[in-house]
């Protein structure tokens, strides 16, 4: 039994110090973000703030990202809504509607999912410039949507396969159609399945860079852009730069920390279990 | 089940007022421009026109009664547009990747394999390149797997807390690259003598001298070795994850079993639940290398295109936008592409076959 007991202590001990340093670089970005600018010293990195908690490095941090964050916010919640509705019929449709090479064609849209999209930035950008949504947001959301159409469809035609389909065949018996099955019995099933796709789209976007650097220009970059560009300047100092990065990270860091069950879940049918 | 047309005056209707609606603003966008709050957005209202016009032909569709073709009829828009982005785009790629083009305006002038053979003959950086992603996407799925795997056991013991530690493993996942990549370079601050700082001045403090590293400033080709840390930290709890799953899925009554056999909990842990999670291991790698092979974003933000640090997607991006070689840089991606679809095409196959089966 103390064997048990010396085991487990051992477990624990290997748990906490492996949890503190992945608390690490949160740790590090909170207690610089809340220290008086007078206190900053990359001697004392590691030092709780000792006078009291400031939010001058916040607010500094915040008036060089503020209106990022807003086109961020901007972009993301029509793109995460879109995506989802679109995912959400694709899903259905190949789910309980199978015909002869619906499996292929599910297929082909999957892959979509793991293409390196610098092997097709060069034809994105020249199409982009051709259709003149090329330098802003609509035009970020509208790519977002389009390369969301692989994940979303995934996720909702795992989810819509796992509904029984006596449900579905008492539905026909009654002459409900396509869409009235869709609309009376599937649609209003779905909202775990919208939670997930929302969140994980929500999150992609917002972490997103490849995209939004090549597709937007200054006026309408991205956070990510944004604070990317900020860590390459020699004018801001360090100070603000952490408390900078942790208001970029706080959408999808609340998110995980409020919604993680959902965030989990569209991580696991990232992982392609269907 | 039978096909056969009928008429419903209402729907039929609809149909007609969507079909005119739809017609009738594509014709009109195509004359004048849709400015809102000085936004060019004529693109976007063609592309709803159209979407409106084809939901009128959809309900159209849907009167003859044969739900196979209205399924593929209402998958159509999903299906062109990753046609087109996709595949489309893709094979645009491939065509430029065998053109001269080098500069602004397009120079579809075909040379042949001519550009993927000045990458891997007379382009030192683009060996540099391979190189660092060779030794990123190593280390990456091998620090992913252990530690990945490490946890999993760790939290499998039914210890109190369970779910605050899952927690704490997995939150970097939802951070992005760049985030990451900004806090990590200060963490791994390769600054000695009076100026050192951040993990460098706690192993001082700790009296662990000999752990203080010059991280991704190493001389190369280990430096590149270090840039797997933050992405370790971010992905590793995914991968404890999947295993976690993993080894939940396993029934008690086979562990039980092992257990009434004589076998100590180490042996159960190696004889039985390490062989049944081959299929976990083979996701996490085809996932997290197809990750690797694409490492982009965390790069940046670490290394600052530095060329030391460089990986094919960066060079992608450095040689098109900035160097504005346009063949050269859809050579890296088609290569890129090959690379990762080498990894993901008979996994995908694969999972086709046994969907067919079921």
């Amino acid at each position: 039994m103390s064997r048990r007991f010396a085991l487990k202590t051992f477990f624990y001990i290997l748990l906490i110090a492996l949890a503190i340093v992945y608390l690490l670089p949160v740790y590090l970005m909170v207690i610089t973000g809340f220290k008086p600018f007078d206190q900053v010293d990359l001697k004392t990195m590691w030092a709780l703030p000792t006078t009291g908690l400031h939010i001058d490095n916040f607010i500094a941090g915040y008036k060089q990202l503020a209106p990022n964050l807003n086109n961020s916010l901007m972009m993301v919640i029509p793109e995460a809504i879109l995506s989802a509705l679109l995912g959400s019929f694709n899903g259905y449709l190949l789910a309980k509607w199978k015909f002869r090479g619906s499996n292929l064609i599910f297929s082909l849209i999957l892959f979509g999912m793991f293409i390196p999209y610098q092997s097709i930035l060069i034809p994105l950008v020249k199409f982009m410039q051709f259709i003149k949504l090329y330098g802003d947001l609509p035009g970020l959301v509208l790519v977002h949507i389009i390369y969301g159409i692989p994940i979303t469809t995934l996720i909702f035609r795992n989810y819509y396969a796992g509904i029984g389909t006596e449900i579905l065949e008492a539905a026909r018996i009654d002459g409900a159609s396509l869409m009235g099955i869709y609309r009376y019995i599937m649609f209003p099933l779905s909202a775990p399945s919208f939670a997930v796709v929302i969140i994980w789209q929500f999150t992609q976007a917002w972490n997103e860079f490849l995209f939004a650097v090549i597709l937007t220009n200054q006026a309408h970059w991205p956070v990510t852009v944004a604070l990317n560009n900020l860590a390459g300047s020699q004018l801001v100092q360090w100070n603000v730069l952490m408390a900078a990065t942790l208001l970029a990270a706080l959408p999808t860091l609340l998110v995980y920390i409020f919604l993680g069950r959902y965030f989990l879940r569209g991580l696991m049918a990232g992982a392609l279990k269907g | 089940m039978y096909h056969r047309f009928e008429l419903r005056i209402p729907q039929f209707i609809l149909a007609l007022v969507l079909m005119l609606v739809g017609a009738a603003s594509l014709f009109i966008l195509s004359n004048t421009q849709l400015i809102i709050s000085g936004r060019n957005l004529t693109s976007i209202g063609l592309l709803i026109g159209g979407l409106v016009l084809y939901s009128g032909v959809l309900v159209i569709v849907a009167m003859f009664n044969n739900e196979t073709i209205l399924s593929i009829a209402m998958l159509l828009p999903s299906i062109v547009a990753v046609a087109i982005f996709v595949y489309g785009f893709i094979g645009w790629s491939l065509r430029v990747s065998l053109s001269k083009w080098k500069g602004l305006n397009p120079d579809y002038t075909w040379v042949g394999l001519q550009q993927y053979y000045n990458l891997f003959n007379n382009d030192p950086r683009f060996i540099i390149d391979i190189r660092n992603t060779a030794m990123f996407t190593v280390g990456f799925i091998f620090g992913c797997l252990i530690i990945g795997l490490g946890l999993a056991i760790l939290l499998d013991q039914r210890l109190k807390g369970e779910a605050l530690f899952r927690g704490i493993f997995l939150f970097p996942m939802s951070i992005s690259f760049i985030a990451s990549g900004v806090v990590w370079g200060w963490l791994m601050n390769p600054a000695t003598g009076n100026r050192i700082t951040g993990i460098n001045l706690i192993f001082q403090k700790l009296g662990l001298t000999s752990l203080i590293s010059l991280w991704h400033s190493t001389p190369q080709p280990w430096g590149m070795a270090f840039t797997v840390i933050p992405a370790v930290w971010q992905l590793s709890g995914f991968t404890m994850a999947l295993y976690l799953g993993g080894i939940r899925s396993i029934s008690e009554d086979l562990r039980e079993a092992a257990r009434v056999d004589g076998a100590s909990e180490i042996q159960i842990y190696r004889y039985v639940i390490l062989p049944m999670l081959q299929p976990v291991t083979l996701s996490a790698v085809i996932i997290l290398g197809h990750m690797s092979l694409k490492i982009f974003d965390l790069i940046v933000a670490l290394g600052n295109k530095a060329i030391s640090l460089d990986v094919p997607g960066i060079y992608m991006w450095v040689t098109t936008f900035d160097g504005t070689n346009y063949a050269q840089g859809a050579a890296i991606g088609i290569l890129m592409l090959i690379s990762v679809a080498i990894l993901v095409v008979p996994y995908l196959i694969q999972n086709m076959r046994t969907e067919t089966e079921l």
